[in-house]
């Protein structure tokens, strides 16, 4: 084990110094730029290790995180990717009862048969509703910030 | 991940559309879609989330496609209610007194926004006030 990892090290040394292999530190530059355009990622970092290169960030989905290393793994020169990125995905904005609850009964004051009520940012629509006043309603109420959207509405 | 896959068709057409300060994410078994654009592509976006989610049922999308976002200080508006007067309010709110009304169909001008929901307008008659801005469609 020991000598593999000795005669690996050794080989990898050696490819290192050969002329037509970039140099890390160009490798990086590449790197950086290949993935930094990303609106998705932020705190990113980018090292290079004799070809090997890891990145370090946060990105806002797995998708971004599987697109990244592959841009970074696309770098002419670069042998592997070591893929150190984390997911980190943003609360999302929900709209406090009392306000939303304001904003809800405007939404709805021109739809008489339609009962709402308010939640833990839950809205929940109770009643029933014409199916051409349907789309207008939810687009009121889907701008409102809520955390969900509960429609129990009989559809006419 | 579901989510994403079921409302695919929706988001990718949002991409295609160049809608702005697309944000697409998903949290406790709900997926957002916000951005802004014009009032075509909400139209459009709004027509395919419907088809993919018969009558909105599933509770499993909350789309929050801005398409008055841009509209400038000055910029006429027209009247959209379904069939009644549009109240004109002294504050943002419905519990605030009416002290106009606008006609359907009748063009109004923009004084102001309050948020994304009430906006300050004014009428050809010198009526000024708070309206909602769901019956207000900018005129092109």
């Amino acid at each position: 084990m020991m000598a593999l990892v000795m005669v690996t090290a050794f080989m990898v040394a050696t490819m290192a110094g050969c002329k037509s292999t970039p140099k890390d530190a160009d490798l990086k530059t590449a790197v950086e730029t290949a993935i930094q355009s990303s609106p998705n990622l932020s705190a990113s970092g980018v090292t290079v290790d004799k070809g090997v290169v890891t990145i370090t960030g946060q990105v806002t989905d797995e998708a971004s995180k599987d697109a990244l290393a592959k841009a970074a793994a696309a770098v002419p020169g670069v042998k592997s990717v070591v893929n150190n990125l984390t997911v980190e995905v943003a609360k999302v904005e929900v709209s406090a009862d009392t306000p939303l609850a304001l904003a809800v009964k405007d939404a709805t004051k021109d739809f008489p048969t339609v009962a709402a009520t308010v939640n833990d940012g839950i809205v929940t629509l109770k009643g029933e509703l014409n199916k051409g006043d349907l789309q207008k309603l939810m687009m009121a109420v889907n701008a409102l910030k809520p955390k969900k959207v509960d429609n129990q509405l009989v559809i006419k | 991940m579901a989510l994403q896959e079921k409302y695919k068709e929706l988001v990718d057409a949002a991409t295609a559309a160049g809608v702005n300060d697309l944000n697409v994410r998903e949290q406790d078994g709900v997926l957002y879609i916000d951005g802004a654009t014009s009032g075509a592509v909400k139209q459009q976006l709004w027509d395919t989330y419907e088809r993919l989610d018969p009558n909105y049922a599933s509770g499993d999308l909350v789309m929050n496609i801005n398409s008055v976002a841009g509209v400038p200080e000055g910029a006429k508006l027209k009247v959209t209610t379904n069939s009644s007067n549009l109240n004109i309010r002294k504050g943002p709110s419905t519990n605030d007194d009416i002290v106009g009304k606008a006609a359907r169909h009748e063009v109004v001008t923009l004084v102001g926004k309050e948020n994304d929901q009430w906006w300050m307008i004014k009428t050809d008659a010198g009526e000024q006030g708070y309206s909602y801005t769901q019956y207000l469609t900018p005129v092109e």
